[in-house]
């Protein structure tokens, strides 16, 4: 009994020390401080600056869309790329794209960065949002292939016969039969690419130019100057969007997996 | 059919060799190039001079470090965290900070370490002076392994609620010790949870150069930092790119012996 209670304190601490320095960042967006020593009053002023600092605000949308639109196209690609896989049926060739799909999985950010960098360079292609987006749609796409190849490993591929038999087209086949019983694969690969292009800086920070600019590369260049008490506020309504998002991924993996469980029935 | 298999695999062939082959190549060429043509001298420099190999040694060593101290903060959570109630939601709770920008968290470190900072008034309750702890290796390492801490977690958990329970319970029941239990059983049994959280921990910490530079205040300097300055700072791309391919072969001989390692404990075992 003793030794439950010793374990559950070290969970709890560590749990602690998990939440400690973003609800750090919370508390003191709400000082009228300048900086994050101690406690002056209570203000809402640095949302107030927040939400007048039309340049963050553009950068916050931009990166959002960039998120949406590259994690779009990278579940597009990387689930045709697992069906693609999975109907591979020469051993050695699925070894080979399955090898070649994780080179970026375990390559560090900063040789991805730079390697594009020099891929973009070399094409001419300018530094910008459109660099940024085809970086975060490449490095995404491995990811969705790794979500959604298991889904297809446990599909029942006599299901395609059977709707060829009862007369089914290809384009049916697929639309009807296939992507549906994968769906559950195809939605967790999106929501993965999602968070790594929210997340990612290093690669974004090689490749984004001088024009364009997401709020990880916005928040490293303010940080670097110091203590600024609008990225504080800026972190309480991050904190708040991704409670959101997790929230609606909850609900929506859960409302699946309940149909899932009422068809087993 | 054929035809079909052909509009799925076309885009992510593409895909394959624009995003994954090109760019290797592209950096393979770019470490080889000189002013004028072909060259070794970046590999000389490389090799020869000292403090690159210094730079390499020491990025492992802080990435070997990291790696440490986050799988033995780790275990113990994974292991405790499989034998709780309500194992989704307190998962939940452990991997939502990583969807938290890292950018925001290592700022919220320079608040926490600065001079008057949270640690700091901390440490004054025991008496110890304002300490300077930004800008030191100990605040790199720590900021690190506080980012890399639930991608460790996560694989070993899965790994642990893999194991049949019964086991486990065999192992008592035939009189093993907890530590005996543990050595023999759990580890052995959850060992690729482990591999495939040190891969996911090790090989990022590699390129942790905004640490470096926020946490670390550049006295820590990286191979992530080296490229990131040759690439971004002084434009050296030729350099860059050489200090990249040796990281690059480094990693692939890591995991050439580490695969084939695998291979033979699965030999044995079977």
């Amino acid at each position: 009994m003793k030794r439950i209670k010793w374990s559950r304190i070290y969970f709890g601490f560590i749990l602690v020390l998990m939440y400690l320095p973003i609800f750090y960042l919370i508390y003191y967006s709400f000082s009228s401080g300048h900086n994050m020593d101690h406690f002056e009053k209570f203000t809402f002023s640095h949302y107030q600056d927040l939400f007048n600092d039309n340049r963050l605000l553009a950068i916050f949308l931009e990166t959002i869309l960039l998120a949406l639109l590259s994690s779009l196209i990278a579940t597009i690609i990387g689930t045709f790329g697992a069906i693609a896989i999975s109907q591979t049926k020469n051993k050695k060739g699925r070894k080979t794209l399955l090898a070649l799909n994780n080179v970026l999985m375990v390559s560090p950010d900063v040789i991805i960065g730079a390697s594009f960098l020099i891929f973009f360079t070399f094409l001419g292609i300018g530094l910008g949002f459109g660099s940024v987006l085809l970086s975060h749609i490449a490095f995404s796409i491995p990811i969705v292939v790794l979500m959604v190849l298991p889904r297809l490993k446990e599909f029942d591929y006599s299901l395609v016969d059977a709707a060829r038999d009862l007369g089914a087209s290809t384009w049916q086949v697929y639309s009807k039969v296939m992507i549906p019983a994968i769906t559950p694969g195809i939605l967790a690969g999106f929501f993965m690419a999602l968070t790594y292009s929210l997340d990612d800086f290093a690669v974004t920070f090689f490749v984004t130019g001088n024009g364009f600019s997401t709020l990880s590369v916005e928040i490293y260049s303010r940080a670097r100057q110091g203590i600024n008490l609008e990225i504080n506020a800026l972190s309480t309504i991050m904190f708040i969007f991704v409670m959101i998002l997790v929230l609606i991924y909850y609900v929506i993996t859960n409302h699946k997996t309940h149909i899932g469980k009422g068809r087993a029935q | 059919m054929k035809k079909s298999k052909l509009f799925f695999l076309i885009p992510y062939v593409l895909w394959l060799s624009l995003f994954v082959i090109a760019p290797i190549i592209l950096i393979t060429i770019n470490a080889f190039k000189g002013e004028d043509g072909f060259t070794l001298k970046n590999f000389q420099q490389f090799f020869v001079n000292g403090t690159f190999l210094r730079m390499t040694l020491n990025s492992f060593w802080y990435a070997f470090l990291i790696t440490l101290i986050t799988l033995l903060i780790s275990y113990p959570i994974a292991y405790i965290l499989s034998q709780m109630k309500n194992q989704q939601f307190w998962l939940l709770l452990i991997i939502l900070p990583t969807w938290i920008n890292l950018l925001l968290k290592a700022y919220a470190f320079i608040g926490i370490f600065s001079k008057h900072g949270l640690l700091n008034n901390f440490l004054k309750l025991f008496g110890i002076a304002p300490a300077n702890i930004l800008f030191t290796d100990f605040a790199f390492i720590f900021v690190a392994a506080y980012i890399e801490i639930p991608f460790m977690i996560l694989p070993i958990y899965n790994a642990i609620c893999d194991i049949n329970p019964a086991v486990i319970q065999a192992a008592y029941d035939l009189g093993a010790s907890k530590w005996q239990t543990f050595i023999k059983v759990l580890w052995p049994l959850s060992k690729s949870g482990v591999e495939s959280g040190i891969q996911a921990v090790f090989i990022p910490s590699l390129s942790l150069f905004m640490l470096t530079r926020l946490i670390g205040g550049n006295r820590v300097i990286t191979l992530g930092t080296a490229i990131e300055e040759y690439f971004m700072t002084t434009m050296n791309w030729s350099m860059g790119s050489t200090i990249g391919v040796v990281l690059i072969v480094l990693m692939v001989i890591v995991m050439l012996f580490t695969s084939s390692d695998h291979h033979k404990k699965k030999e044995i075992k079977l």
